[in-house]
């Protein structure tokens, strides 16, 4: 093994009580949340506030031939503007600068904004939208995958891919010829909506001092600063972003606030007045961002143990009509495309392309779960190809200590792979239960046979409780029960050289009474940054979390401490804070000349500081480890600090006649480090289960001519109470010595596991492997009926067809 | 288009009688939030299929973004902002707050809101009848199982019963 990190713990000074850190505190927001006080974007009341609407393209591809406004309609009072009124460039500044703020003459996907309304009457401006006349020159749109690999139209350069990754480790195509069996299979997802409740929206305003204040309910503050830097050209200084309390983001508030964001300045801008624009549910469906749709081939040799030998992995993802995160989203993708498996040959080519669809973006797991779902899926397939228990195969080639990644990484500390896979399945009773569902459904299968072919009272017993008494109540159903489970990986903190590009800063500085006082960008969005940040800073200050202020993430406020994704916030940013906590616990000593004893002696010696020397404020900026490596142009080295690990193991009831499945019963471990406050921790393993069980089975993005069609929550189905299942967290805790307090990420990695381990149950119940996501009643039915028990696996000459079950 | 006009809306909301103005296609949900300032309802879809508008009236739970404030004059309206007795947060506030019942919390008021109505007509209910009140509530970030935790742990404080055994409502294993 490689270099062992030193662990920095020694020098931790700690004083107990009050403990904080791994306690289930009161959240610092909390009462403000249940109570109805807590003031979203739309409850905020500005004096004289105009109120938004985008007018959007109607057609996927073309060129705009005229714009008009019906003169039947009486404008008066209408604000309007469009490209040519933006002061600075017409682009949303992100990675490549390829996307306007607002489309000028060409359009490269449908709901692509045009125009800009504004009035004092929500109803007039919405009126206002259904009087403007927009003529346009189709162009035939490219909607798919295919067609943009196919290049039936030039998107973009001359191959319509916005990125190529290519990861190599040993000798793919050697490995495969030495293998026993190479297992073949090709898998799909859709695109899946964030949903979070609270829509997007944003108030803009001007300020007496020529620049924009910007409030609104978005991740990433400095993602939107940037950006209306651009496109106003403008002053950092004069470019003020503020988050309002956030209903929930998941991603589609990380790049998409931009912008909604430069919309309502730009309205702003021009009127004079501010500005709202909170979308309905129909728009912020049909318009803003989605998970991306791919495409995965696995091709895998293995040996006749189980051993992984060699994998080969070609995804292919839809970006939709501009550049946006897609470079990004694709790298996590492809870094996790293997798994969390040892496996000495490896190549993962991956390749994000072009179509005119709406920008697919960030969505908690950000490409990590699509490919995850496709190697779990192939997983099983394999080990159904060799006779093996798929928890057996798992644990043949979970990394260990030491393990190399594809990119070549040696994990050095904090594998909780095998930990959290056995922890999973002694909780699932793994091996009974399975057992318990096939013969339970061999018994089913019997009664329900014809009278003469399997028992005459077969017909009679229907609607009985199977003869054990145990099995699902048919009442003339067929249904059938399974158990999956599913393995994964996610990787915290941005990717590969990511994090030292950021530089994130974080702060913390002393308040007017004396109280520690968190400066940083990092959101409070539902998951408990708040809380956690002053868990983190009062356990190494010595008080209680509820004594430790924290600032609003407001650009003319704190510092860029980095957006509020990828798992990152409590690793690096909370880390940051960690180390500016003991820096001023050793200040504030140094200047008592004595140890803190606790708040009230903190505030007592803070005041003194404060009278004698004036403030103080610690800032901490990101440090690369020294262990860390990473190559770019040659996607090598450590891709991430450290990685956490998951399992999730689903139980479903399969009704034959209907294809619905019913989630009976889910499990999910999460190795994350250190939990610093358990219950929000188990809040997100278990809200991001759920989501990974709406991917897997209900969320389904319809589309038409290269709209979406069911844009609202009666068609775009997301799990009720009703269908969620009682869910059992078990948090497996191996510290990460870089971490504060030895944590790693929790946010994403909940939603890799669930959807193949639903795939797995259901093919454990049914015998039909359903390699596209979601699994739905029509997309199973047709699983069973054509071919169904078809395994759509190729083995090698010589081996056996995996996936048969009768 | 000829503007609409306003007439004087008299609802009697949280025990309190207050009049706005509304137009006679204004919802409950706008008349409360906008009219009233009443803005702990939350409009998240506008069709009736969210649940975040979600208010009491006669006991009973409503969507307000699918009903015309005019309506409902002289129904007893309850919102979230009604809920906190004598200045102190409900059992069932208190307990979304302890248990992680909400996490970005604007989802919450209307699940509060149909939790508090099921309370106050089944003061024991079952995980299946709360899960059935609440279906027409949705969530995204809890996955509903620390909602229902919340619920329950409501219903036994208010029924007088002892907290049931502590628990942090997750395991953690150590090594």
């Amino acid at each position: 093994m490689a270099r062992r990190a030193r662990l920095p713990r020694a020098s931790r000074t700690v004083l107990r009580p009050p403990a904080s850190v791994g306690r289930s505190v009161p959240r610092l927001e909390g009462l403000d949340k249940v109570t109805g006080r807590a003031l979203y974007v739309d409850d905020l009341r500005v004096p004289g506030v105009l109120h938004g609407r985008t007018v959007r393209s109607t057609i996927a591809r073309g060129r705009i031939k005229r714009v008009r406004l019906d003169p039947a309609f009486d404008w008066s009072g209408v604000v309007v503007a469009d490209h040519r009124d933006i002061p600075g460039e017409n682009l949303v500044a992100l990675i490549e600068d390829d996307q306007p703020l607002l489309a000028a003459e060409e359009i490269h996907h449908a709901e692509e904004p045009i125009l800009l309304l504004a009035h004092e009457d929500p109803e007039r401006v919405e009126a206002a939208t259904r009087a403007v006349r927009i003529e346009y020159e189709p162009l035939e749109p490219v909607l798919t995958i295919e067609d943009s690999l196919a290049r039936k139209a030039p998107l973009y350069r001359d191959d319509n891919v916005f990125k190529n990754i290519l990861i190599e480790r040993g000798d793919v195509e050697r490995g495969l010829a030495g293998s026993d069996l190479v297992i073949e299979g090709e898998y799909r997802c859709g695109h899946q909506e964030q949903l979070y409740i609270e829509n997007n929206g944003m108030i803009a305003e001007r300020t007496p001092d020529g620049g924009l204040l910007v409030r609104g309910s978005l991740q990433c503050p400095y993602y939107v600063h940037k950006a209306l830097v651009r496109a106003f050209a403008l002053p950092p200084d004069k470019v003020r972003i503020v988050q309002t309390v956030t209903g929930g983001g998941f991603g589609g508030k990380e790049e998409y606030p931009s912008m909604i964001g430069g919309h309502a300045a730009l309205l702003a801008w021009k009127s004079g007045r501010p500005v709202k624009i909170v979308y309905d549910r129909l728009e912020d469906i049909a318009a803003t961002t989605k998970r991306h749709p791919a495409a995965i081939k696995l091709r895998t040799g293995v040996r006749r143990d189980g051993t992984l030998v060699a994998n080969a992995i070609d995804i292919v993802m839809d970006g939709g009509a501009y550049v946006t995160l897609s470079p990004v989203v694709l790298s996590r993708g492809a870094i996790h495309a293997a798994g969390p498996y040892r496996c000495p040959n490896v190549s993962i080519r991956a390749r994000a392309v072009a179509t005119n669809t709406p920008p697919n973006g960030a969505f908690r797991g950000f490409g990590a779960p699509q490919t995850q779902f496709a190697v779990e899926c192939h997983m099983d397939r394999i080990a159904a190809a060799l006779g093996l228990d798929p928890l057996e195969l798992r644990r043949r080639n979970a990394y260990r200590l030491g393990d190399v990644t594809p990119t070549g990484q040696v994990l050095r500390e904090s594998v909780g792979a095998l930990e959290a896979l056995e922890t999973a399945a002694r909780r699932a009773r793994w091996a009974e239960r399975r057992a318990r569902h096939e013969r339970e459904n061999r018994d089913n299968e019997a009664r329900e046979r014809p009278a003469g072919l399997g028992g005459a009272a077969a017909g009679r017993r229907r609607g009985e409780t199977s003869r054990n008494g145990a099995g699902p109540r048919a009442n003339g159903r067929r249904l059938r029960r399974g158990i999956g489970l599913a393995l994964a990986y996610h990787g915290a903190g941005f990717t590969g050289s990511g994090e030292v590009k950021l530089g994130s800063i974080a702060a913390l500085d002393l308040s007017h009474d004396g109280r520690p006082r968190i400066l940083s960008a990092s959101t409070e969005i539902g998951q408990g940054t708040t809380t956690m940040f002053a868990q983190l800073v009062a356990e190494t200050l010595g008080v209680p979390a509820d004594f430790v202020a924290v600032e609003t993430p407001d650009t003319g406020l704190v510092p860029d401490s980095g957006p509020t994704v990828a798992s990152r916030t409590c690793m690096v940013v909370g880390g940051l804070l960690e180390k500016c906590a003991r820096a001023m616990r050793e200040r504030l000593e140094l200047f008592a000349e004595r140890p803190i004893r606790d708040a009230r002696d903190f505030q007592r010696i803070a005041r003194r500081f404060l009278a004698e020397r004036g403030p103080l404020r610690f800032e901490r900026g990101y440090e690369k480890p020294p262990e860390i490596e990473w190559d770019d142009d040659r996607y090598r080295g450590d891709a991430y600090g450290v990685f956490s690990y998951g399992c999730c193991v689903v139980e479903v009831e399969v009704d034959l006649d209907t294809g619905e499945t019913r989630v009976l019963r889910t499990i999910a471990t999460a190795d994350i480090g250190k939990a610093i406050h358990p219950i929000l921790a188990a809040g997100q393993i278990e809200g991001g289960t759920v989501q990974g069980l709406g991917y897997g089975l209900l969320e389904e993005v319809r589309w038409k001519d290269g709209r979406v069609w069911n844009h609202q929550l009666t068609n775009y189905i997301i799990p009720t109470s009703m269908d969620a299942s009682p869910i059992e967290v078990v948090i497996v805790e191996l510290p990460y010595s870089r971490g504060p307090f030895g944590a790693k990420g929790v946010g994403e990695l909940p939603m890799d596991a669930p959807a193949p381990a639903i795939v797995a149950a259901i093919a454990h119940a049914t015998g039909a492997r359903i390699d596209e996501i979601p699994v739905t009643p029509e997309r199973l039915l047709e699983g069973l009926r054509d071919g169904a028990r078809r395994d759509g696996s190729r083995s090698s000459p010589g081996s056996r067809r995996g996936g048969k079950r009768s | 288009m000829e503007p609409i006009p306003a007439v004087v809306c008299r609802l009697e909301v949280n025990g309190e009688v207050r009049e706005c103005a509304v137009a006679p296609h204004t919802t409950l949900l706008e008349a409360l939030r906008y009219g009233l300032g009443l803005t702990g309802s939350k409009q998240g879809c506008d069709k009736g299929d969210c649940g975040a508008c979600t208010v009491v009236v006669d006991g009973e739970a409503i969507l307000s973004c699918i009903s015309l404030a005019l309506a409902f004059e002289g129904r007893e309206i309850v919102t979230i902002e009604g809920v906190a007795e004598g200045g102190r947060p409900h059992p069932l506030q208190d307990a979304f707050d302890v248990m992680g019942g909400a996490q970005c919390g604007f989802c919450t008021p209307g699940i509060l809101m149909s939790a508090w109505a099921l309370l106050s007509r089944n003061p024991s209910p079952t995980r299946a009848e709360i899960a059935r009140a609440l279906s027409g509530n949705l969530c995204r970030c809890t996955g509903y199982t620390k909602i229902f935790e919340a619920v329950e742990l409501a219903a036994s404080r208010l029924r007088g019963e002892a907290d049931p055994v502590a628990r942090p409502g997750v395991a953690a294993e150590t090594r």
